[in-house]
């Protein structure tokens, strides 16, 4: 099962190595992981998602939780929360199929952000699920690169991962 | 001041009187600063490794941080396995490492490592100090961590820049880690519940481990064990906890320990976990207790609640703490037939040792230099890594006094550095180190800091011209390859140690055991012992039988 893990660290040079040599050392096995400051400066949040049974999730929050840089760590509760991840994605399309691709960017609510003869650049902000149909649908022109954060998640809500 | 007089004045201020190590280039500075402190000694090893073990042995016996110090590069990197084999049995270590300066660091630098990096998963944490403005909290920082909670080694960084930078120190008084908070007081519902649950067992055992020993409860847990008489049994970190004569002392579990512990064990209701972090060689697996049985499990570090085997009870925080509010709460109660039983176990598998006439029976020699030094209770034994070690675990009675061995790592060559830091941290204490003849050659040049600095300590070889507990593993799981454990070329010890000014005594059979010990134990320096045992002395004891 995937679990979102909300983890409030100290901001400052080598956790991300800390966390990262955790889960490597441990045998966890990440699906994606993003991080970025928080509204407290001195804070960074980490958004991590873990492919684990119930048993190595509760090991997870607790090693997470002995890091001594780690402020907060919280397993987002299913269904409790809003996850989006941004994609840039760069696709082959002449001329002549721009009107095509402009109807399933359209369609699916992504942002052209860049246009040569040969290619279009796409931003598109979504859940997983949406990107992975999104991706689907581009397969057909040709994907010449693919960028993807990884997912960013939020409680719904009041709630705050900080504090509760 | 500079970095370097500032990095001694705070750990001064941390009462450190000793420090074991090694210099170097990039730690220079440090050192010019040390030398001019009459209130800081200098221990010198011969290789760094030693100054991490000799800082552990420090540790446990002081029951303080050791601080071991060493230069960047190779001096650093040598000390990496003293942290693994500290970080693995939770002990509070300071380490500092000299590093090139901080403008050519990342530039492969001569004698630069990424030591911080290297330790990452060695470390209970790690700084890289690159402001000499932070070098007063990041020392204050250092030992809270390494001391308070699941106690841990801490790794500070200091390039030599830094160390020669000047600054106006502030040093501050308190630590406030906003993410480093341990828990102390056990949970008073978890608290409940364990009483409950121990009220309604009927076969209830003890398991003390390395955590009882660090949290200093050792007092607690037997009280607690004679107040609700619960058999005990202990991990091999948890060795020393209680008397191997207490009648309710059991031995030691695991591969290599006592057989009426095991039974015991398997045949329990309800196993208390105390400090114990159920290792694979102890508990192997769920199979070897009761599939109903219950299991309380008191721990200061949570992450060791349900890692290796589930807890229906956990409790987290200071053992000490929780077994006094356990001892306070709960009312006295006797499981009779259950202790008649396991009494009847261990009576069963204490077997009368024997006396051997061409060799020396090592369980028999270790029960006699028990005795021997039984007046002095509180005496230190530290073990090495190997069959000295079970013989050392399994047979010495310790009243009062410590048992100290690399337990989680199995780091051989740990015995006698150990024992070194030990003496230093209780100079009026008996401290002997038991060793094979494999592990004795790997710490051989320590002999001479030993008796640079005088420090008199006891060692005890067992001499089998061989690496005794892998000939014994090949031999038990594998094949019967001994080939490659057989340590030819063994050089005379006596003769070794005579080049180092030692004196020592040959022990070839049990008849000379008595006169040898008395010997050693009357010398007031280093005094080596070097017993001939049966190259196919085995370590592991036959189980109970099952009909009984």
């Amino acid at each position: 099962m995937k679990y979102t893990l909300a983890i409030l660290v100290e901001n400052h040079a080598g956790v991300l190595s800390k966390v990262a040599a955790l889960f490597s050392r441990r045998g966890f096995n990440i699906d994606s992981l993003s991080v970025g400051v928080t509204e407290d400066t001195k804070l960074s949040r980490m958004t991590v998602v873990v492919d684990c049974d119930k048993n190595t999730i509760e090991q997870v929050e607790k090693q997470l939780n002995k890091l001594i840089d780690t402020v907060k760590v919280k397993v987002l509760p299913e269904g409790g929360y809003l996850a989006r991840e941004l994609t840039l994605v760069k696709i082959s399309c002449p001329v002549k199929q721009r009107a095509e691709m402009m109807k399933t960017a359209e369609l699916m609510n992504a942002h052209i952000i860049d246009v040569t003869a040969t290619t279009v650049t796409l931003e598109f902000t979504d859940t997983s699920e949406r990107t992975e149909i999104f991706l689907t649908m581009l397969r057909p022109f040709g994907i010449r690169e693919l960028v993807r954060t990884g997912v960013s998640a939020i409680e719904k809500g009041v709630q705050t991962a900080r504090k509760e | 001041m500079n970095g370097a007089a500032i990095a001694l004045e705070a750990l001064a201020r941390e009462g450190v009187s000793v420090i074991f190590g090694y210099p170097g280039a990039a730690i220079a500075p440090f050192y010019e600063e040390l030398s001019k402190r009459d209130d800081i000694r200098h221990i010198l090893v011969r290789n760094e490794q030693n100054a991490g073990h000799a800082a552990s042995g420090y540790a446990r016996a002081s029951g303080k941080a050791g601080v071991c110090c060493t230069t960047s590069g190779p001096g650093a990197t040598n000390l990496i396995t003293a942290l693994a084999t500290a970080y693995m049995d939770s002990i509070a270590l300071v380490a500092i490492t000299g590093q090139v300066p901080t403008d050519i660091l990342g530039h492969d630098a001569f004698q630069e490592a990424d030591i911080t990096g290297a330790c990452e998963s060695f470390t209970k944490y790690s700084y890289l100090c690159k402001d000499i403005n932070e070098l007063p909290r990041i020392i204050k920082e250092a030992f809270h961590i390494a001391q308070t909670g699941r106690p841990g080694p801490v790794l500070i960084d200091l390039p030599i820049d830094v160390q020669l930078a000047e600054a106006e120190p502030v040093f501050p008084q308190s630590v406030d880690i906003t993410g480093y908070k341990p828990r102390t007081k056990g949970h008073p519902v978890q608290i409940k519940k364990a009483i409950t649950a121990i009220s309604e067992a009927e076969k209830p055992v003890i398991c003390t481990g390395g955590g009882v020993v660090s949290a200093q409860a050792r007092k607690e847990l037997t009280a607690l064990a004679e107040q609700l008489s619960i058999p005990v049994v202990s991990t091999l970190m948890g060795v020393g906890t209680m008397s191997i004569d207490h009648p309710l002392y059991m031995g030691m579990l695991g591969t290599h320990g006592c057989p009426a512990a095991k039974k015991v064990v398997s045949q329990a209701d309800l196993l208390i976990l105390c400090g114990a972090r159920v290792g694979d060689r102890t508990i192997a697996g769920r199979g070897q207790i009761k599939s109903d049985a219950k299991i309380i499990h008191i721990d200061i570090d949570p992450v060791e609640i349900g890692k290796n085997m589930s807890a229906h009870i956990p409790i987290v925080g200071d053992i000490r703490l929780i077994l006094r509010a356990l001892l306070a709460e709960s009312e006295p109660c006797s499981h009779t037939d259950w202790i008649e039983q396991t009494a009847q176990w261990k009576k069963d598998s204490l077997a009368e040792e024997q006396e051997y006439a061409d060799h020396v029976n090592p369980r028999r020699f270790i029960r006699l230099l028990s005795q021997k030094v039984g007046k002095n209770k509180k005496a230190i034994l530290t073990a090495d890594v190997g069959q000295n070690q079970i013989w050392a675990a399994n047979s010495f009675n310790f009243e009062g006094g410590r048992f100290l061995t690399s337990g989680g790592m199995g780091t051989m060559g740990y015995s006698i550095p150990a024992a070194m830091g030990a003496k230093l941290a209780k100079p009026s204490r008996e401290v002997i180190a038991v060793c094979g003849d494999g592990s004795f050659q790997m710490m051989l040049p320590e002999l001479a800091t030993i008796m640079q600095h005088g420090i008199a300590i006891k060692i005890i070889v067992m001499k089998n011209g061989r690496l005794g507990m892998i000939r014994e593993l090949q031999e038990t799981s594998f094949g019967h390859t001994t080939d490659c454990m057989e340590l030819g070329s063994l050089p005379d010890i006596s003769k070794l140690a005579e080049a180092y000014g030692i004196k020592t005594c040959k022990v070839k059979s049990d008849a000379d055991s008595n006169e040898a010990l008395d010997l050693m134990l009357k010398s007031r320096s280093l005094f080596i012992i070097i017993c001939s045992v049966d190259e196919n002395e085995n370590s592991i004891l036959a189980p109970v039988s099952e009909d009984k």
